[in-house]
């Protein structure tokens, strides 16, 4: 059957922070396209979404994504991680490359745009690998990968820890305008340890990893952006001490960004209490002082964007003794409901929140999304802010259940999901 | 023997546990040191009752104090070192402990380097669980058994409780799993605990984590304390950056009698053991007998594990 020319979403409360809407009116689609805000007139043969009580928002984008394919389809697959992300109202993500082999050919990043084409049900962005392999030494064909569809470069699962190979990096990023998305361990620091230091980690007789092994990677880094001008992205911040240095390196406008992942600003590392492997992920929960700073510097807008590092892993992965276990968690099908606890908490207004799901990372990534204007792709989410539920990892949608939030009573679900004008999830369908 | 305040299925760690039943495994404790006096050291306390040592670590003594306290029961007692076996084959933890569990044990005693293993075990599967020491977590029947050892000496310090009693726990507390399963009962039984030992071997925070204050000289650490616990140091704490040398760590942190002075004049000097003499400890302080109860501790054990085998066999006090 063909789909109806037109669509309708008719009645919701529509936000879209980049044109400043907040407003209850109807969206028109046509094809897959966003066509009109407002009042449209109803064209013939359109087909009618009702939105009566939701808001209406563009499908939200993370730009921190782990589809595990290739190499590792028994811990998930990009058709499975797309229906977790449909399920969460994301419509795009950007794919992590610490797969096997690495994205670090164009020929990875063209397979994984097929697979994407083929089984997946949201937009997927691959994200290239700084050095090849993931090992450090020897950049990626950074401009090939950008030709082939990369939209950023990342050894994610790896700090850049050489001081020599961020430089030149950062340096020759600058040629093709490239984002370095930067996972901020300094790894001497940080291998020992299996969790945050502090008194929780001392009380469990687990081996911590200071704080100082963010910060003083990033302050590293930010160093090397004086030093280049290169374009620098940090990767699920923790921190205080890492904040302050983004918030500082901002004000002086160098092109320094953060994300934020939820579990970091919902959860501490008394969450491991009881050796949680489901809350174990690098970085580590850290402190309530750390929790307490990262809401200030969202509150402050000085993040860019929030981002679930989803990370899924099988359970023979985490049924093991707490320091054994895989570092990661999933996120996107609690990203929504979690992120509006700072709607609730008054931390951020709706808007914002929204907007750092959106156009902010959208914005860094370069890509055409995360807003409902006129002629961009009819991405959208609609959600219900205040309908209630409990979060089963049972229940999910992606291929594994290694949530840090299950049990937690959260408020805001999604209703419906579109990519390109086509409703790609529908609770309760 | 007190009324029998002890209803666990399993003996993970002393932050579990209340006085009372600190105190009731005491109790049932000194009971059982009588049997270990007698002629003939058996009763048929557990018979019928399987008792399986599940060790991932190298352990002589608290193995075989485990398997004697069993015996002395009764017992049927299995000897398992996983670390030369299913370890190299791939097993997963969980899995040989499944399969132990199928052939119906009453209790499995199971050593790990992993903080948390046993933890993780109960949790997942079961049988009763001891633990016999989890990484740098809880080693439980070690501080029960220097609980019972200081409260044997209480008398002879002229007190009454352990209201008042200070103890020093010197030497690498970062590692060590005796310091906070003692930390934490002593802490329950009321005496005052101060860490000693270099600022590489305390771990983070641990005056908030465990209300022990942390003294980095020994000399102020141990003064005036009616108990010093020497830790055993690893060697291979010299590759980590944790210390340039043994001869260093001696000169500033091990125990002679010069240092031993300024405790209280009835301190007495504990030591879990095996003792790296010439390390932490000069022979001469460890075989002083106006001193030294390193050897008690060992007797206390085996009264220790077969008062907490008994509890967890199930057998009505």
């Amino acid at each position: 059957m063909n789909e109806a020319k037109f669509t309708l979403i008719k009645g919701g409360r529509i936000i879209d922070p980049v044109n400043q809407i907040d407003e209850t009116a109807d969206l028109l689609l046509e094809g897959g396209v966003i066509r009109e805000v407002g009042r449209p007139d109803q064209p013939e043969g359109c087909r009618i979404i009702d939105a009566d009580g939701l808001i209406v928002a563009p499908g939200l984008v993370d730009m921190h994504v782990h589809l595990r394919e290739p190499g590792y389809e028994y811990k998930e697959t990009i058709a499975g991680g797309t229906q977790a992300a449909a399920a969460g109202g994301v419509t795009s993500v950007a794919a992590m490359p610490n797969t096997q082999p690495v994205t670090d050919d164009p020929s990875v990043v063209g397979y994984v745009l097929d697979k994407a084409r083929m089984g997946g049900i949201v937009n997927v962005f691959p994200i290239g690998a700084v050095t090849k392999g993931l090992q450090g030494k020897e950049l990626t064909e950074m401009g090939l990968l950008i030709k082939a569809g990369c939209v950023a470069f990342s050894d994610d699962g790896r700090a850049i820890s050489n001081s020599s190979v961020m430089r030149r990096a950062l340096d020759y990023a600058r040629a093709f305008g490239a984002l370095i998305i930067q996972h901020a361990e300094d790894p001497s620091l940080a291998s020992e340890g299996c969790m945050n230091e502090g008194v929780t980690a001392t009380r469990l007789g687990i081996p911590g990893i200071p704080a100082e092994s963010e910060s003083i990677l990033v302050d590293r880094d930010i160093r090397l952006v004086e030093l280049t001008g290169g374009r620098y992205h940090v990767a699920h911040l923790s921190t205080a001490g890492a904040l302050q240095s983004v918030e500082r390196a901002i004000q002086r406008n160098l092109p320094v960004s953060c994300e934020i992942a939820p579990h970091h600003f919902a959860l501490t590392e008394e969450a491991v209490i009881g050796y949680n492997t489901d809350a174990k992920m690098a970085p580590p929960l850290r402190s309530e002082r750390d929790r307490n700073a990262l809401l200030e510097g969202l509150s402050r807008g000085i993040v860019a964007a929030i981002a679930t590092d989803h990370a899924p892993h099988d359970e023979d992965s985490k049924r093991v003794e707490f320091c054994c276990a895989a570092n990661g968690v999933v996120g996107l099908e609690t990203l929504l409901p979690v992120t509006l606890e700072l709607v609730r908490d008054g931390v951020m207004s709706l808007s914002d929140c929204i907007a750092v799901m959106t156009h902010r990372p959208s914005e860094l990534l370069g890509i055409n999304r995360g807003t409902l204007s006129p002629g961009r792709p009819a991405d959208i989410v609609l959600f219900d802010e205040r309908e209630r539920w409990t979060v089963d990892a049972n229940a999910l949608h992606g291929s594994t259940r290694n949530t840090p939030f299950h049990g937690r009573r959260v408020r805001g679900r999604v209703k419906r999901t579109l990519v390109a004008g086509r409703t790609v999830y529908e609770d309760g369908q | 023997m007190k009324a029998t305040i002890w209803n666990r299925k399993h003996l993970l760690g002393m932050s579990d546990l209340s006085r009372e039943e600190i105190y009731s495994i005491l109790d049932t404790a000194a009971s059982f040191r009588e049997v270990n006096r007698r002629e003939i050291k058996k009763v048929p306390t557990l018979r019928g009752k399987t008792v399986i040592n599940l060790f991932y670590e190298n352990s002589t003594r608290t193995r075989t104090s485990f398997e004697l306290a069993g015996k002395r029961m009764s017992a049927d007692v299995i000897n398992m070192s996983v670390a030369s076996s299913s370890v190299k084959k791939g097993e997963t933890l969980i899995d040989t402990l499944a399969n132990l569990e199928a052939m119906n044990p009453d209790v499995v005693v199971v050593r790990h380097s992993e903080s948390g293993a046993q933890e993780f075990l109960a949790r997942n599967l079961d049988a009763a669980i001891i633990n016999a020491g989890d990484g740098s977590h809880e080693h439980p029947t070690q501080a029960l058994l220097d609980i019972l050892t200081m409260e044997n000496h209480l008398p002879l310090m002229g007190r009454e409780n352990f209201e008042g009693l200070t103890v020093a726990i010197c030497g690498d507390v970062l590692h060590s799993r005796v310091a906070r399963s003692n930390a934490i009962g002593l802490k329950t039984m009321g005496a005052t605990v101060r860490f000693v030992g270099p600022p590489t071997l305390m771990p983070s925070q641990a005056e908030e984590a465990f209300g022990a204050k942390v003294y980095y000289r020994m000399e102020e650490g141990i003064a005036g304390v009616d108990v010093v616990m020497m830790l055993r140091l690893q060697q291979e704490r010299m590759t980590g950056a944790f210390l340039p040398s043994i001869r260093e760590y001696f000169e500033f942190w091990g125990l002679n009698h010069k240092r031993l002075a300024l405790a209280a004049p009835k301190a007495i000097v504990m030591h879990p053991g095996p003792m790296n003499r010439g390390v932490e400890i000069t022979s001469k302080v460890a075989d002083d007998p106006n001193h030294s109860v390193i050897l008690e501790q060992v007797a206390n054990g085996l009264a220790i594990r077969m008062a907490v085998l008994y509890r967890l066999c199930g057998v009505e006090a």
